[in-house]
């Protein structure tokens, strides 16, 4: 086995055992979408128009929520000097434990979606486009936010740090994701736009976010 | 293989920790650094292992493979024991010996030189802290690097658990490895010694 099969193994097993993150961020998605249609009233006009919008910021603060154990953890428990000192440059180890914590965390919010566009009213294509917008931003958010979790490591509660420093930075993500969403609902723009954009905001940062987290990692290592 | 500090200065958090040190390990030597708390025993291994920069001086190993950095070929063995609760023995010991690449052993021979195989599939967090101990040191039996850096590698081991690490040490320098141990109590191996502080 390769070192990152290892680590991404490593991370996903400990994140579907008992104490791990995957299920919070899951359950957290569902309750913010569950208590939407009781706040906004049984309007189902606007439960359907607000729907998109709606799933995108569950699932944008149901990432965050899981976001600031992505290196505390290894931090404390001195994994972390280990992984600086192997073999493995530590930009690839850190892109295998966003991509991880993505498929432990943010893949289970994709497969949820379905469900809960039925209680927000969205149709089988409306549901789809927005489980297709989030299949392709949500690895942004994971890959931007993971340099937040990097600059936060050394922190205790380091978590409202981190939804300060990395809420900009997914502006654009939840601007482009929800525009493509409501594109392929109701129009009029075509859905090729925006989608392309989200698409290139999530190539992106895959690519700055290893590299600014293994910096800030490094810098951190005090 | 030869491990050597030249005029090494250690600054943590703006004060000066120690400064002008020099020290110089061959391999099939142990070097115990002693000296009280706060004296910087810490602090030289992690420079040594690249965790921390040193702010003047250099550290260098001359012998070792030339593709490879110090920290490359280097075990640490820290306070904290790099362990993961949620997973089992066999499991944290297997995901190391993958991830730290080179030439690596067994796992379960590992586990069995330290005598935890019998707790193979036990999570670590039902481990206590002279197993957890048990557990580090598999790591470095199960991927050969030929230098050791052990912070204090005997705390929480029981007699028995003594002998065996000694005996493991013993086998390392043997090899040709080198040990940089910091110490309070004797390392039950012959080493030389580095007397770290003296101003506080």
């Amino acid at each position: 086995m390769t070192p990152l099969t290892a680590l991404i193994r490593r991370d996903i097993r400990i994140a579907l055992r008992v104490g791990g993150g995957a299920l919070i961020g899951v359950l957290f998605f569902l309750s913010v979408v569950v208590l939407m249609p009781f706040a906004v009233g049984p309007d189902l006009k606007l439960l359907a128009r607000l729907g998109p919008a709606i799933l995108w910021l569950g699932a944008l603060l149901a990432s965050l929520l899981t976001l600031d154990r992505l290196f505390a953890a290894d931090h404390e428990d001195g994994s972390l000097d280990l992984i600086v000192m192997s073999r493995t440059p530590l930009e690839l180890a850190c892109a295998a434990k966003a991509m991880a914590h993505w498929i432990a965390a943010g893949l289970p919010l994709i497969i949820a979606t379905p469900v809960l566009g039925l209680l927000l009213n969205l149709d089988g294509l409306s549901t789809s486009a927005v489980a297709l917008t989030l299949l392709a931003g949500t690895p942004a958010l994971t890959f931007t936010g993971m340099i937040g979790a990097a600059l936060a490591v050394t922190l205790h509660r380091g978590g409202l740090l981190l939804a300060v420093l990395v809420l900009p930075l997914s502006i654009p993500v939840l601007i482009f994701g929800v525009a493509a969403s409501e594109a392929a609902i109701s129009g009029p723009q075509t859905f090729g736009a925006p989608f392309s954009i989200l698409c290139a905001l999530s190539l992106i940062s895959f690519v700055v976010g290893p590299f600014a987290a293994a910096a800030s990692l490094r810098q951190g290592l005090d | 293989m030869r491990l050597s500090g030249r005029g090494v200065k250690c600054v943590r958090g703006g004060r000066e920790v120690f400064s002008g040190l020099d020290f110089e390990v061959a391999s099939g030597e142990v070097l115990a650094i002693t000296g009280h708390n706060g004296s910087g025993k810490t602090s030289l291994l992690r420079l040594v292992a690249g965790l921390l920069t040193p702010a003047e001086g250099t550290i260098a190993l001359d012998g070792g493979e030339a593709e490879l950095t110090l920290a490359e070929q280097t075990h640490y063995l820290g306070h904290r024991d790099a362990l993961k609760p949620a997973l089992s023995v066999l499991e944290n010991l297997s995901f190391w010996r993958n991830f730290l690449g080179g030439e690596a052993f067994d796992a379960d021979v590992s586990l069995k030189a330290v005598g935890l195989d019998h707790a193979a599939h036990l999570p670590a967090a039902y481990l206590s802290a002279g197993q957890r101990r048990r557990l580090s040191l598999a790591r470095l039996l199960a991927v050969r690097r030929p230098v050791w850096l052990l912070d204090e590698p005997t705390a929480a081991l029981d007699a028995a658990g003594q002998d065996l690490f000694s005996g493991l040490m013993r086998d390392h320098v043997v090899q040709g490895g080198l040990i940089v141990a910091a110490t309070h109590g004797p390392l039950g191996i012959e080493a030389r010694e580095l007397r770290m502080g003296g101003t506080r």
